[in-house]
């Protein structure tokens, strides 16, 4: 596949879910909230584009909002590892070789030496199951990777010529770091950025799966797959939709991480000639 | 050749003949704490002993009424305080000792005793003196006239244990059933043996395995696969239409004592506010509840009372589907703050949870659901009574009087209420009995202590060849006593 053709895929297929998502703030085919007993289980018609779940919630109104919630978790959990790691990562790399740079990258090391999901199973456990409490879980397993990235590319960067001037003319390290470190290293992290936002998907979607994400009557499309679990012979489509969003999702940011790297990853682009 | 190929046919259909099955696997949902019912409440405990391991003097026959068991009779003293019931005779403990009236004292005082851990000290609570006339004969003076004792004694609370076995009761259970006990793999089974020497009829099952699934997907692949064969208390009702359809099974449908109910904490504002309680009743429509979290199994009930219960009284009209009703109590109200709505794991709790959360939403009261597994629900709930609303199924038979109980977790407190339980404790006569188990009724309906949903279906799946399963569920059991494999 072409580079510019996996982007454009991903981030088409992306950008259906987030406007599904931002649509669903202003409209929905139905009420999410409102249980309507009466037509449980229809089929897809007219009315119920995707039919209906056991409580007569139209599955279809039900996947936007539950993108609305997908997308909220992992983009928070990705704002926290950015605004985390990052910070930790530059000051790392900057400080090089530093106490400093020690405890960081060995706290670290901790945080990675643990099963991310098991962790995130604990604190939902602990501080009870709730969509915060899942964002939370998920970013503070993203906080490593951004330090990690920030913290390699960064330190490739200090080694060159025009770092080396502004420390000639007397910068700061803190300075050097945020005015010449960081522009950068940007294209990189988008592409992580991307690639993390993706794995946030999923993990938000197998915590409300167990029951620990968003809490009913918040639509999620983890909670969807194991409430339909039970129905599944007799309704599968109710267990296929939620399972083919969450795929669809994840596959189109994956591609678009992908393409993105090729886009502006110079490394990449060389190597690939 | 010819000959020999005849023989082994022969030998293989007569093995064939011969091979009806005689062992069976149960599934239930929940694993008991411990195996000794005398010292536990968990109705897991009551589903693997009642009537297989334990026996009491009288015991629940498949439709409710009261049998005899290890006492053949009893005979009352005019004035209805001293019961003497007649023993069987040769009947044996598990580990081979006799059961004779000294154990059957030695039942009775340790479960009324003050110290006692037994789950329903009530039981006991009016017996004055329990004396062995002769070893088969036992005499139980009572404080007051008791009708209501021989169905007192039928509990699995109240079975006969022996002072020999009864220290290691909890994860050793030696009873006088017909089945005694012999092994349990926590966290996944509990098995037991034919007792050969049983004093009654032998059952035609020579080992039951209770196998403990409590995910309802794994429940129903065990079921598909074959793992178990019958689920008594089958936890999914959505997938029962599709094992109706299967010739391989049959789906048991049948009524339990519970009485599913919307418990509200009584004391906590804002729910001590009797307008907000009637105007969540008001609120909720029984039949949504039933079709959707039950896929249509259940009756709706408008008070703690079963609806096959002969002295039953109808009162959902008290609390019929009304948001106007509702809306109109919560205008009066005023604010109110959302409600914490704590969900057990049971499919009625959870499923039920969400479709009344959206229902008190529409007429302006707003719910937090937490799920909470039992034994969170127990500390927290139950205990601990930290709690706005929870869904509960209460499966104990004849259980109004726990309405008397003001430290009960839902905390209602009616002096006059206490009053009606007390005397309905000490009437023998039928007619003022019914009059008071109606009045009971009445009265907490009135006071919307709590919203009343629906009678608990028992809805079991098991093989198709296998009978003598019980339809309903008087009480918390799994009687094995008359099950076989019919081919």
């Amino acid at each position: 596949m072409r580079p510019g053709a996996q982007l454009w895929i991903g981030a088409g297929l992306s950008a259906v879910f987030l406007l599904a998502a931002l649509l669903s703030f202003a409209w929905t085919p139905h009420d999410v909230t409102a249980l309507n007993i009466a037509d449980k289980l229809k089929p897809m018609s007219a009315t119920y584009p995707l039919g209906t779940d056991h409580f007569g919630r139209d599955i279809l109104s039900m996947l936007m909002v539950g993108a609305r919630t997908s997308i909220a978790v992992a983009l928070v959990a990705v704002g926290i590892g950015v605004g985390l790691g990052v910070p930790l990562g530059l000051l790392a790399a900057a400080n090089r070789g530093s106490l400093l740079d020690e405890v960081v990258m060995r706290g670290n090391d901790l945080i990675f030496a643990f099963p991310s999901l098991v962790i995130a199973i604990l604190i939902t456990a602990v501080f009870g199951p709730s969509a915060l409490n899942a964002i939370l879980a998920i970013g503070i397993f993203n906080v490593p990777v951004f330090a990690r990235v920030t913290r390699g590319s960064a330190l490739s960067l200090w080694t060159l010529d025009y770092v080396l001037a502004a420390r000639v003319a007397g910068k700061g390290r803190l300075r050097i770091s945020v005015e010449h470190i960081l522009p950068n290293i940007t294209n990189l992290l988008i592409v992580q950025g991307t690639i993390q936002f993706s794995l946030g998907i999923l993990a938000e979607a197998a915590l409300s799966y167990v029951g620990l994400g968003a809490q009913p009557p918040t639509p999620s499309w983890g909670r969807m797959l194991a409430e339909a679990q039970t129905m599944i012979y007799t309704n599968p489509a109710l267990a296929i939709l939620p399972g083919l969003a969450i795929v669809a999702m994840v596959l189109g940011l994956n591609l678009m991480g992908d393409g993105l790297r090729d886009l502006l990853d110079p490394r990449v682009r060389r190597a690939r000639g | 050749m010819k000959q020999l190929t005849l023989a082994a046919v022969l030998a293989l259909t007569a093995g064939i003949a011969h091979a009806q099955q005689d062992t069976i696997t149960l599934g239930m949902v929940l694993e008991p704490p411990n195996l000794d019912p005398t010292g536990g409440a968990a109705a897991a405990i009551d589903e693997v002993v009642y009537a297989n391991v334990f026996e009491g003097l009288t015991r629940f026959g498949p439709d409710g009424a009261v049998q005899p068991a290890l006492a053949h009779s009893w005979d009352v003293s005019e004035d209805g305080t001293v019961y003497t019931f007649n023993l069987n005779e040769g009947v044996t403990f598990h580990d081979g000792t006799a059961m004779e009236a000294d154990d059957v004292v030695f039942s009775l005082d340790r479960a009324r005793a003050e110290d006692s851990t037994n789950a329903q000290k009530a039981l006991f609570a009016g017996i004055e003196s329990v004396e062995a006339v002769d070893p088969l004969t036992v005499r139980v003076t009572l404080a007051e006239p008791n009708g209501n004792f021989p169905f007192n004694m039928a509990w699995g609370d109240a079975v006969i244990v022996a002072p020999e076995s009864i220290e290691t009761a909890a994860t050793e259970p030696v009873g006088t059933g017909p089945f005694s006990f012999s092994e349990w793999v926590q966290g996944d089974r509990v098995t037991l043996t034919r007792f050969p020497d049983y004093w009654g009829e032998a059952p035609a099952l020579a080992e039951a395995t209770f196998k403990f699934i409590s995910d309802p997907n794994a429940a129903f692949a065990a079921m598909m696969a074959g793992d178990v064969d019958a689920f008594p208390n089958f936890p999914a009702p959505e997938t029962l239409a599709q094992f109706q359809a299967d010739s391989r099974f049959k789906v048991i449908v049948g009524s339990t004592e519970g009485e599913t109910i919307l418990a509200m904490n009584n004391v906590e504002p804002p729910l001590d506010d009797i307008r907000l309680r009637k105007a969540i009743s008001h609120a909720i429509n029984r039949q949504d509840i039933i079709d959707g979290a039950m896929f249509g199994f259940g009756t709706p009930i408008g008070s703690h009372f079963a609806p096959h219960n002969p002295d039953y009284v109808d009162l959902t009209g008290l609390s019929g589907h009304d948001p106007e009703v509702a809306k109109a109590l919560v205008a009066e109200v005023g604010e109110v703050r959302p409600l914490r709505l704590m969900l057990p794991p049971p499919t009625y709790a959870r499923r039920g949870g969400e479709i009344i959360a959206a229902q008190l939403r529409e007429v302006g009261i707003e719910t937090e659901i937490t799920n909470l597994e039992w034994a969170q629900w127990l500390e927290q709930v139950f205990t601990g009574k930290d709690f706005d609303l929870t869904i509960v199924s209460h499966t104990e038979p004849a259980d109004i009087n726990i309405y008397a109980r003001p430290d009960y977790y839902f905390q209602y407190d009616n002096p006059e209420f206490q009053e009606v339980i007390a005397e309905l404790g000490v009437t023998a006569d039928p007619d003022r009995r019914s009059e008071l188990n109606k009045a009971a009724q009445k009265m907490i309906a009135e006071d919307y202590v709590n919203a009343y949903l629906f009678q608990l279906a028992k809805t079991g799946v098991a093989d198709a060849r296998i009978e003598g399963l019980w339809e309903n569920a008087p009480t918390q059991a799994n009687d094995l006593t008359a099950v076989r494999w019919t081919e």
